[in-house]
């Protein structure tokens, strides 16, 4: 006989394998993209770019276009700032923080090649693309701002001149004690490393939809978004038109990864063209304009050194980081994020508590830089786990056991770390042993060793991360942006006894449907398949911060969970009325009313449902039976709820060739509660491919002159199949216990470390030959160069 | 991006095709499998008044052995180079270079044809056209007339194929006992244009090398016949010393352009630790 798990319990959802209700959908076509959305009447936009990544815009002539076939519109910046306030990308809590205020097209000069110019309308998109081609506009160029070092030169020409520099941020972090240990540490390791752009190249580009209706003032927007509140208040203040009739529908949305959650400005355009028109106009950027306008991420030269005593305790860190972000700070939740986790994510596993960083976010000539998936994290710990196994190397310790010697103690929680951040408790060394186990350490070491003396170079690496998941209002609230952190959820059941739950969290593909409806089936004692789910439209759910920074399952499902409990007090209090019992001695199973103590069925739910809304009259008098609920749910305890784990990389490189094969990747990951295992180990799976992306083939070149010179999936690679090795993932599960639920974010975990480990790895394999590299993405160039071939 | 508005008409003899052309006084293209006609289209980098399928030309297909040449229709499409036995028997480094041509999507429409036309000095096809030492059969106004691959790619996306001209097939000399070959290349990710790729096939007496052909591709405007390594095979045998040799000359055979992602040096480096496992491997198939 088995032994009975908490799985055994009825209608327990939570930790299952439940498959996406929603993935048959979208697999036979069935989906709905904004794409795939064609409403009566509607227009196109395309858009004319700057050919230069710095220019003053002397003249623009439409004349020949506006009489070109199916033309219905073609408007500036100046015709659109009539209509729409500037806004700008700064948030209080980064003190000093300057942006430039941004309109949704330019009136006299644009920053950044490709940025879009002119909107032409026209019945279709061919004929809006033929008509952008028969506008002209003369342009006087200007010295284009590029290179990070160019940008602070105090003789460089600033892009902003109201700013006075081209300075956006800068901030520093100084526990005390660095130089003194610098000084005086018997071993000091330093590097520097460069972290290129790259891009989130979603299956689905960005879409939107502006329906404005001149009858009612209102206005519709499909979006392809992941936060459709976020964007319902800025096209509201932003177009002065009252919230209440601003209405933003996410439908099914092809990937986001953080790219969609930003204002831009083609999108808030859309807004205003359709309001000139008071006809629908829609906009989908194609993948020539993605690379030109989604935002690109990282881009970061970070100079960092470590300090350690002779037996290889880490003592202090010092780190310097420069991020180049494009010409302004991304709106509404700015481009400082990203610098600001990397100079406190630094160190964060370790021990060591004296710490010292600066960092400077700079503006230049290049399309913005703001928050992709993992915001931060590859970077402070592609830098820490470096420099740690440099250390290693310098004291003669395996990689692992200088990380068991300096990673703070499973049991040593709550503490913070040298950053001030505050971990509840983490499980670094729990996840070490047990990573060291799956992927038999030893044995690939011995194979190792034998390889090489057949000339076959095959590197280990491994690298220790944490994440930050579930932000509270001390992400943005506390900044002044209009961003919530806390989420709604309205839980109802009808006639028959199915369910609904609208949510203000998002399904962008991750599974979050799936999720919130295995947490409402388990809480409220229901058949999962008797739920449905409903998210991304600002009419039907309840307000919420929507989906970022790993907050669906922790944020969300804990909304959804305390939502189905308020729901099944009150079907027990309906049931205990009509049964004549006491709400205690009751359960709800699998959609019925069960006796608490024997599980002995009484009354299906259905029934319930069918007395309460078609025969209130035999209930008893003064009996209002409730069966909607809405609920919210803000986190109050830790700031962040941080997870962790550990990644191995395991690759051979051809050291002829610098081409690499990633033979396999280990993920050992600690997201608190795991609500389905399948979901999690599919997100860690698809960030890791992410990083794996970043550390060896994704990178937004850029000549001197400002111009992106790979903007094309022909010349810029993403990973592919063939490419990435098997991942195998384990599990140590540390609850939250600022929840019922207990559950972390995971979303951002593959994606923390994947790079790290591979540069790790690289190096190791490059040991013989006596070259390092710390510059990622690791290409077959640099590799050769490292190896001193070239 | 979308294309700009075309004409369109679809040929069904090579008479038809020629006269179409003609007609639209060299505002047109043709187009075959599409696969880089397309999205030039779409990128609006071209933006011809007409296209001219040619897709359904009895005439541009079929494989057939003629004697010592197999003949190739240029209709062939990616997937049947990869998959045809006559192919595979006689003109094998096609056979070897078509897995590494793009994705099953591309091989289903692309044509050999259309890829020898196009003549990207990246392709893997067109350096294969010269190691195989075929002759490319060009119908024109004039008639019908023959270009040895040696005098066919003449610069960048430029071929002995005048305006107006289809290629109607490739003749391939069969090989023949005592030919080996080999073909590999290098790329970041499968199915990519590679960093650099080569195709060789030498003809043996005994041991000696008699003859070979040393085809490059992405290395240059054109793919490349590196000369001056194949003559310092000639007359040897294949052994260490012998592809030491080839291998040190063989960066002076090429001409890769300046690029900062793959620099000329890069180019050079890759292609004497290709030339050297090519080689090699044709020497080891010694039997
Ligand atoms: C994503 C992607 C990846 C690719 N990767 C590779 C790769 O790794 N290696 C590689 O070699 N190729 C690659 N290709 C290109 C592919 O092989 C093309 O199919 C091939 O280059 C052209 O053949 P086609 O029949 O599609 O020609 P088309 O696109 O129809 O035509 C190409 C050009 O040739 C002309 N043309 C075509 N046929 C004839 C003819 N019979 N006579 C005269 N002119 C003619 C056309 O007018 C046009 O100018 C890739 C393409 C794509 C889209």
């Amino acid at each position: 006989m088995g032994v009975l798990t908490p799985l055994d319990r009825p209608n327990s959802y939570i930790g299952r394998s439940v498959p996406r209700p929603n993935a048959k959908r979208l697999l036979a076509g069935r989906g709905r993209y904004v794409t795939d959305i064609t409403l009566p009447r509607m227009l196109h936009v395309a858009y004319v770019r700057s050919p230069y990544a710095h220019a003053r815009i002397v003249s623009i002539d439409a004349q020949a276009a506006r009489k070109m076939p199916g033309v219905r519109l073609i408007a500036t910046g100046e015709d659109l700032a009539k209509l729409c306030t500037p806004w700008v990308g700064t948030m209080d809590h980064f003190k000093g923080m300057k942006s430039p205020p941004q309109l949704p097209l330019p009136i006299d000069k644009v920053v950044w090649s490709g940025q879009a110019v002119v909107a032409v309308v026209a019945d279709t998109r061919a004929l809006a693309e033929d008509a952008a081609e028969a506008v002209y506009i003369e342009f006087d160029e200007l010295p284009a701002v590029v290179d990070i070092d160019a940008a602070r030169d105090p003789s460089a020409p600033v892009i902003s001149p109201e700013l006075g520099s081209n300075l956006c941020f800068h901030g520093k972090i100084d526990t005390g004690g660095v130089e003194d240990i610098f000084a005086n540490a018997a071993h000091v390791v330093e590097e520097e490393f460069h972290f290129g752009r790259h891009t989130a190249v979603t299956m689905e580009p960005r879409a939107i939809i502006a329906d404005y209706d001149v009858s009612e003032a209102k206005l519709t927007v499909h979006h392809a978004t992941q936060t459709p509140y976020q964007f319902q208040d800025i096209y509201a203040r932003h177009y002065g038109i009252p919230e209440s009739s601003v209405r933003v529908i996410a439908p099914d949305i092809g990937g986001s990864f953080g790219m969609k959650l930003h204002m831009y400005h083609e999108d808030m355009a859309v807004v205003g063209l359709s309001m000139m028109l008071g006809r629908p106009v829609k906009y989908v950027a194609d993948r020539i304009e993605s690379f030109v306008s989604d935002i690109h991420a990282r881009d970061h030269r970070v100079r960092a050194r470590m300090a350690a005593d002779t037996d290889g305790n880490i003592l202090a860190m010092d780190v310097e980081d420069v991020t180049g972000i494009g010409a302004f700070s991304a709106y509404p939740r700015t481009s400082v994020v990203e610098g600001n986790q990397v100079y406190r994510l630094m160190g964060a596993p370790y021990t060591f508590r004296n710490y010292r960083a600066d960092l400077q976010v700079v503006f230049q000539n290049k399309v913005q830089m703001s928050q992709y998936r993992a915001v931060g994290h590859p970077v402070a710990c592609t830098v820490t786990e470096r420099l740690v196994d440099m250390i290693a190397e310098k004291t003669a310790h395996d990689v692992f056991d200088i990380r068991s010697r300096n990673m703070i103690a499973d049991d040593a929680y709550p503490c913070t770390s040298p950053t001030g951040y505050q971990f509840e408790a983490l499980s670094h060394h729990a996840c070490l042993a047990k990573v060291k186990a799956m992927m038999n350490y030893d044995g690939l070491r011995a194979e190792q060793a034998e390889l090489r003396t057949k000339g076959i170079h095959r590197g280990i690496g491994i690298a220790t991360f944490v994440e930050i998941t579930n932000p509270g209002p001390a992400f943005y609230g506390v900044g002044g942006a209009r961003i919530s952190s806390q989420d709604g959820a309205i839980v109802k059941i009808t006639p028959a006894g199915d369910v609904h739950c609208s949510i203000s969290v998002t399904e962008l593909g991750q599974g979050t449907e799936t999720i919130i409806g295995q947490i409402v089936a388990e809480h409220l004692g229901v058949d999962r398949d008797r739920i449905k789910v409903m998210t991304g439209d600002t009419d039907t759910t309840p307000y919420g911060g929507a989906t970022y920074a790993c907050r669906g399952a922790g944020i969300g499902g804990e909304t959804a969970l305390q939502a189905a409990k308020k729901l099944k007090a009150n079907v027990l209090a309906v049931a205990a009325a009509i049964l004549q019992d006491e709400p205690d001695r009751l359960d709800v199973q699998s959609g019925w009313i069960v006796e608490a103590g024997t599980g002995q069925q009484r009354i299906e739910l259905s029934e319930i449902a069918r007395i309460a809304y078609f025969r209130s009259d035999t209930l008893p008098p003064g009996t209002q039976a409730q069966l909607s609920v809405a609920h919210h749910y803000a986190p109050q305890g830790y700031p962040f709820a941080f997870t962790n784990g550990i990644q191995a990389c395991h690759l051979e490189l051809d050291v002829e060739t610098g081409l690499v094969k990633i033979l396999k990747l280990w993920v050992v990951e600690d997201c608190g509660r795991v609500i389905n295992p399948l979901l999690v180990d599919e997100q860690i799976r698809g960030g890791v491919v992410q990083g794996l992306g970043a550390a060896f083939f994704e990178e937004c070149v850029y000549g001197d002159n400002g111009q992106l010179t790979n903007g094309s999936l022909a010349d810029y690679l993403v990973p592919m199949a063939v490419e990435m090795p098997d991942i195998e993932i384990g599990h140590v599960e540390t609850l939250t216990l600022d929840t019922q639920l207990g559950a972390k974010g995971v979303g951002e975990a593959g994606t923390a470390a994947a790079s790290a480990a591979a540069l790790n790895a690289i190096n190791d394999a490059m040991k013989p030959f006596g070259g390092t590299i710390a510059q990622v993405p690791m290409t077959p160039a640099r590799l050769l160069k490292a190896l001193g071939h070239i | 991006m979308k294309a700009r508005a075309f004409n369109y008409v679809r040929a069904s003899t090579v008479v038809e095709a020629l006269k179409a052309f003609e007609d639209a006084q060299d505002d047109a293209s043709y187009i075959a499998g599409g696969q880089s006609l397309v999205p030039t289209l779409a990128l609006r980098l071209q933006a011809p008044e007409l296209l001219i399928d040619i897709a359904h030309i009895p005439a541009l297909r079929g494989i057939e052995l003629q004697g010592d040449w197999l003949r190739i229709g240029a209709l062939t499409r990616h997937f049947e180079v990869l998959s045809d036995p006559l192919i595979r028997l006689h003109a094998p480094l096609y056979s070897e270079a078509a897995p590494h041509v793009a994705h099953p999507a591309i091989r289903n429409k692309g044509t050999l044809g259309g890829s020898i036309s196009h003549a990207d000095p990246a392709s893997e096809f067109p350096a294969m056209t010269l190691a195989l030492g075929a002759e490319l059969e060009i119908a024109g106004r004039d008639g019908i007339r023959r270009v040895p691959a040696d005098d066919f790619f003449v610069d960048l996306f430029q071929t002995a194929i005048e305006p107006g001209e289809l290629l109607v097939a490739i003749h391939v000399p069969v090989v023949r006992s005592g030919h080996r070959w080999a073909f590999h290349e290098l790329a970041r990710r499968r199915g990519d244009f590679a960093l650099v790729g080569c195709g060789i096939l030498a003809e043996f007496s005994g041991d000696v090398v008699e003859h070979v052909c040393i085809a490059f591709f992405s290395v240059g405007s054109t793919p490349l016949r590196a000369r001056q390594a194949e003559e310092a095979l000639i007359g040897k045998k294949l052994d260490q010393v012998a592809i030491a040799a080839a291998q040190a000359i063989v960066g002076d055979d090429l001409n890769p352009p300046e690029d900062e992602h793959t620099p000329p040096a890069m180019k050079r480096h890759l292609a004497r630790v290709l030339l050297g496992r090519l080689l090699g491997e044709i020497a080891r198939q010694d039997v």
